[in-house]
């Protein structure tokens, strides 16, 4: 393999690792960054278009679609669409019962969100990794922009942005349930005083105080990376792609099989980030003895 | 793959979704499922209540047979005694009847038989007369013979 080949490949993955990131770059000034590297300069106050406009879009079609089931609901005969939706909330509500003692009625219905909303996001890792991208490209081109300079990452959730907001969200409900079931010094004594006892407190603040920020991070890192990997995998196919007769064919084939495997990541993620959510909480609502 | 202000959009959004799922979304849907399962509890508890009532309907049915069936073999052998008597009553008019009917021919034969007795006496009395008249070829006295002709007759 050439250097310029290597280099065209390496490009390739940068391109598509790229979000199409907007703020104000200290040299250039407010616009799209041009590179990854002009991403990272723009530093904290940029925001990802790609990964607000996707993510935003699968929510709202979401909630569209279930709220419009909602609307027209009956406790009579289900039509298909209903008993689509009946079957998720079946679902989602048998494991809120089976992980959740206490009582609140915002879990279940969180519960629902996260498992759609990721469940969508990382469908999004379906699509064949160069369509939106390609065409996103071709479009930007008409307004005189260099479709090579125009990135697009299709899977919000292959963005730590989307993974942390939802996780670090979680964490502050469980904060604020622990909280208020236990009160501010229930709250601290169970950070302070386990597993060993009042006089090893510096001991237990730490093991406490991981194992709870281990919570967000390990939501969002798992979701997160389990994601970026696959849609690496996606990516490394299609450079098979262009590479004669055979490598098409290897690449065609490798693209399906892995496609039929993530079907089953992207829901297995879904699911996983629900039910944490829901065994967090279950562990901020109850007192620990 | 920077952590920049999607983050914070994020979670913005992530809590607007949640928000509206929790008010909107949800409690339609979970309202509906319990009014399901609510009715399908009283369809099956109405089954069940009819089940039971159907036996006992059945259970009653049964006794009402049993008792229409009681009260028919009732009525039917009244009816068949009821039906002997006016058979026996019938009878016995038809005797009374029959027995009046033969006394009365009888008594007509009886009457007719002493009309004809009468009349044959009487021709006789005169055929004997005529025939005697022819036989003795002579004038004899009616009222001199009278005794004997009549007799005569008496004799028949």
């Amino acid at each position: 393999m050439s250097s310029s080949e290597a280099l065209t490949s390496q490009g390739y993955i940068q391109h598509h690792l790229t979000n199409l990131t907007l703020g104000v770059h200290p040299e250039h000034g407010f616009g799209f960054a041009h590179s990854s590297a002009e991403a990272a300069e723009m530093g904290f106050w940029a925001i990802n278009i790609d990964t607000m406009f996707f993510s935003i879009l699968l929510g709202a079609l979401f909630i569209w679609f279930f709220r419009g089931v909602a609307e027209r609901i009956t406790a009579g005969v289900p039509g298909t669409a209903q008993n689509f939706v009946e079957w998720i909330v079946d679902f989602v509500e048998e494991n809120v019962r089976g992980s959740f003692s206490a009582r609140n009625p915002m879990v279940a219905p969180l519960a629902l969100t996260i498992f759609a909303w990721v469940f969508m996001m990382n469908l999004m890792d379906l699509l064949p990794v160069d369509l939106l991208p390609y065409l996103f490209g071709q479009f930007m081109a008409v307004f005189g922009a260099d479709p090579h300079h125009v990135f697009l990452r299709v899977v919000p959730t292959t963005d730590p942005n989307a993974t942390f907001g939802m996780a670090l969200m979680v964490f502050f409900l469980v904060l604020y349930y622990s909280v208020k079931m236990k009160g501010v010094g229930g709250f601290l004594g169970e950070l302070t005083l386990q597993p060993f006892g009042k006089w090893g407190m510096p001991a237990n603040l730490l093991l406490e105080g991981i194992s709870l920020l281990s919570k967000p991070l390990s939501l969002a890192l798992r979701l997160f990376g389990n994601m970026y990997a696959g849609e690496m995998i996606f990516i490394l196919i299609a450079l098979l792609y262009g590479g004669g007769v055979v490598l098409n064919m290897t690449g065609g084939l490798l693209q399906f099989v892995w496609a039929v495997f993530h079907i089953l990541i992207i829901t297995l993620q879904a699911f996983i980030f629900m039910v944490l959510t829901i065994v967090y909480l279950d562990m901020a609502h109850q007192e620990h003895h | 793959m920077n952590i920049n202000l999607t983050l914070f959009a994020q979670m913005i959004a992530f809590a607007v979704f949640v928000g509206f799922c929790m008010k909107y979304v949800w409690p339609p849907i979970v309202n509906a499922l319990a009014e399901r399962k609510t009715k399908i509890a009283e369809g099956l508890a109405a089954a069940e209540r009819g089940h039971q009532e159907k036996a006992l309907g059945e259970q009653r049915a049964l006794e009402l047979m049993k008792d229409a069936k009681a009260a028919a073999a009732e009525i039917v052998g009244q009816a068949q005694k009821r039906a002997t008597e006016i058979v026996e009553e019938a009878k016995g008019d038809a005797r009374a009847e029959g027995g009046r009917l033969v006394a009365s021919a009888q008594a007509e034969i009886d009457r007719e038989t002493n009309r004809a007795r009468e009349e044959l006496r009487e021709r006789v009395a005169s055929l004997a007369v005529a025939a005697a008249e022819k036989i003795l070829q002579k004038e004899i006295d009616v009222a001199a013979h009278r005794s004997l002709v009549d007799s005569f007759a008496k004799q028949l």
